[in-house]
């Protein structure tokens, strides 16, 4: 076991370092550097002029003259060894500042959404394989269809619509507005949580559809297993029979995919952040985009993978603790 | 769930002479005519082949099938809702389908222009009108379209805040939205067979470096990844630039997932005698590839292309909804729907956010053509 932590540790370490160069090629992408804006943002400012030396002055001086793996390797030490991102130059402070709060607003958001893909997905998926060709069957498979053809914003918009046309409420934003500032207590916790069903609804709303299908798939195929069949001569009641054989391997797929869950949720979560006006880490992803902050949209995107990275890690551990075939493979 | 095209086999002593021929006609058919046979039973993915189809058919033709083009501003005709035609009014019923005129007044409390609805004016809808000219095809000019209206103007999905019709820009916008995306699969299905096709012919060190690429890039998470590089594009560029960069982007975010698929087939295969022969009668690897290995597995191809146009459709919508994808004057239903962005604009006008079904219909007509052509791929296999 220990050396099973090991490995995955250091697969981990790899992966990362891999990652965070693809995030740095992306953040040397777009044209012009941080020394140009900073000359314009100046000029529309103040409306001082600046030439070409300059902005060359500044480049210097922020390090923007040195060549590409040199400032990879300043920017990836700093976010290492000292847990700096860099500056966050639309909001003129420490990207660290920019992101703090907003970490565990998506995280809060990121596990609301999972809990409830699985206790949606897991038992009704298990019941679907159970009632096979059912008309409830029937009606899931075409749930599962549209959970992937709806795509999550266009629902969160029509849950916006209908909430206000219907109910006359906002579900938009993560706070009420009496809560928006005051200090943290029980009262705003369960604020923040009546405001998280919504965009935790809307994320599941395509991951339950997926695993849905997955728990279903494993769940028929475990079905017609030998041991179902013994145990059922055996005259094992047929609860828990089911619970007993089948639906434990029919978990297996479902957690050995909660990276791709995550992976899902972040693809989707800046599209419906923006429409449910909630600031979180997507939603400040997309405006970095938009505004070219590179530095901002750089750590996200790392912290993001690396949330995705570490839930495949746990979910490596937990597998190899659920079925014991695995451990056998992996060593 | 298919049920087998097995048909009664040699087994049964009693065969008569027609089920002797049926089995004759199923052992000595093509690979082809196989896939089409289970193809046929499959009525919900011929309906979406269908769908598609005329989704694609109006899209090529869509300045004929529309009655405006898609940058005509008409600004009587701000904000009208859908009009359905009418049949029948005070006056009675006509076989020629209508619509009830609408003008403009000055509301005299907001001040501001509102549309009316006055039954008393009929405008009847003609087919085969003349109207704005246009280019069929880019090539044709040609001033018909399929209907309209001599006086006033005709809008089946209503306007938006500019005055221009939807229903026009929603046909514009199909054809965008479905050539993107069949660009995109292109492009990916090209990358995806060299870099695959590589990776599962030659095996060893170069396999492993390319699937640990393909794994780094497929851990991130791909909207964030597709902005990342839509973000990128230079402002200045012009729209046509931007579209076959975003095809591009499509298709270089696309392809491991195409790669993985084709490399697994190609490992499993290499070892086969009829790879061995061709190896030793002096082929060169790329002959051996595309001449003996990619025909053993076309039909998988095929339906891996189908199942990945859906991701480049939501993709493209999605990353045009948020103003990362297209942008105006290219119409794609991602584009479409940016006006349909909050809350308030759809409460104003619901019929802003009538692209949203075309997307939902496109991506479902694909999702259960994919399975449906999945299901027929493997006519040796009995499914379940």
């Amino acid at each position: 076991m220990i050396k099973f932590l090991f490995q995955r540790t250091i697969g981990m370490a790899v992966t990362m370092f891999f990652v965070s160069i693809m995030v740095f090629v992306i953040m040397e992408l777009p044209p012009g550097d941080y020394a140009e804006r900073w000359a314009f943002r100046k000029f529309s400012g103040t409306g001082t002029e600046f030439n070409e030396a300059d902005i060359e002055n500044v480049r210097v001086e922020l390090g923007l003259d040195r060549p590409a793996p040199e400032r990879y390797l300043t920017w990836i030490s700093d976010i290492v060894l000292h847990g700096y991102f860099g500056e966050a130059f639309a909001f003129q402070t420490s990207v660290n500042v920019v992101i703090g709060q907003k970490i565990w607003l998506t995280m809060a958001i990121l596990f609301s959404t999972l809990i409830i893909t699985y206790l949606v997905s897991i038992p009704v998926g298990i019941y679907a394989a159970v009632r096979r060709s059912s008309i409830e069957d029937y009606t899931l498979t075409v749930f599962s269809y549209l959970g992937f053809a709806l795509p999550n914003f266009l629902l969160a918009l029509i849950l916006l619509y209908i909430s206000i046309t219907f109910f006359d409420s906002s579900v938009g934003g993560l706070f009420s507005p009496e809560y928006a500032d005051a200090p943290w207590s029980v009262e705003k916790a369960l604020d923040l949580l009546s405001h998280l069903i919504i965009p935790a609804i809307v994320l599941a709303w395509s991951a339950t559809a997926f695993q849905l299908q997955t728990v279903r798939a494993t769940m028929l195929d475990e079905l017609n297993t030998l041991s179902v069949t013994a145990a059922r001569a055996r005259g094992v009641p047929e609860w828990k029979l089911l619970l007993k054989y089948p639906a434990r391997l029919a978990i297996n797929p479902v957690v050995s995919t909660m990276s791709f869950d995550a992976n899902r949720i972040f693809s989707e979560l800046p599209i419906v952040a923006l429409v449910l006006g909630l600031p979180e880490l997507g939603e400040l992803l997309l405006k970095s985009y938009l505004d070219l902050d590179m530095f901002v949209a750089g750590a996200i995107l790392l912290i993001l993978t690396f949330m995705i990275v570490f839930m495949n890690f746990l979910a490596d551990i937990a597998l190899a603790i659920l079925d014991p075939r695995v451990k056998l493979i992996e060593g | 769930m298919t049920t087998t095209n097995l048909p009664p086999t040699a087994i049964q002593t009693s065969a008569s002479q027609t089920e002797s021929e049926e089995a004759l006609r199923y052992y000595s058919a093509t690979q082809f005519q196989l896939i089409w046979w289970r193809f046929r039973k499959h009525r919900l993915a011929q309906a979406g082949a269908l769908i598609l189809i005329t989704m694609a058919l109006v899209g090529l033709f869509a300045e004929f099938f529309a009655p405006y083009t898609g940058v005509t501003r008409i600004s009587d005709a701000v904000l009208v809702g859908p009009q359905m035609p009418h049949f029948c009014n005070d006056d009675g019923c006509t076989l020629r389908p209508f619509l009830p005129g609408i003008k403009s007044e000055r509301n005299p409390v907001t001040l501001g222009m509102e549309v009316i609805i006055d039954p008393t004016i009929r405008r009847d809808i003609y087919f085969f009108v003349q109207g704005e000219p246009y280019k069929l095809l880019g090539l044709i000019e040609m001033d018909t379209h399929l209907f309209g209206v001599e006086e006033g103007s005709i809008h089946l999905f209503g306007t938006d805040s500019l005055g221009r019709d939807i229903f026009t820009r929603i046909l514009i916008a199909t054809r965008t939205s479905l050539s993107i995306g069949v660009i995109g699969v292109v492009v990916a299905f090209v990358l995806a067979l060299i870099i695959g096709g590589a990776a599962g012919y030659f095996g060893g060190g170069l396999d492993y470096g390319i699937q640990r690429l393909t794994e780094i890039v497929r851990v991130i998470p791909v909207i964030p990844l597709y902005m990342g590089l839509a973000a990128s594009f230079p402002a200045q560029w012009s729209s046509t630039q931007v579209y076959f960069a975003m095809t591009l982007i499509l298709a270089v975010v696309g392809w491991p997932t195409l790669a993985r698929r084709i490399r697994g087939k190609l490992l499993s295969l290499r070892g086969e005698d009829y790879v061995v022969a061709a190896r030793l009668a002096g082929a060169s690897p790329s002959r051996i590839i595309g001449r003996h290995l990619l025909p053993a597995f076309t039909s998988y191809i095929i339906v891996d292309l189908v199942i990945s146009f859906p991701y480049m459709l939501l993709s493209e919508t999605a990353l045009s909804f948020v103003g990362l994808g297209l942008r105006p004057p290219t119409v794609s239903w991602g584009v479409l729907l940016q006006d349909a962005q909050t809350v308030r604009a759809i409460e104003q006008a619901p019929w802003l956010f009538i692209p949203a079904i075309f997307v939902v219909v496109a991506v479902l007509s694909f999702t259960v053509l994919g399975d449906g052509l999945r299901d027929a791929a493997d006519p040796y296999q009995i499914s379940k």
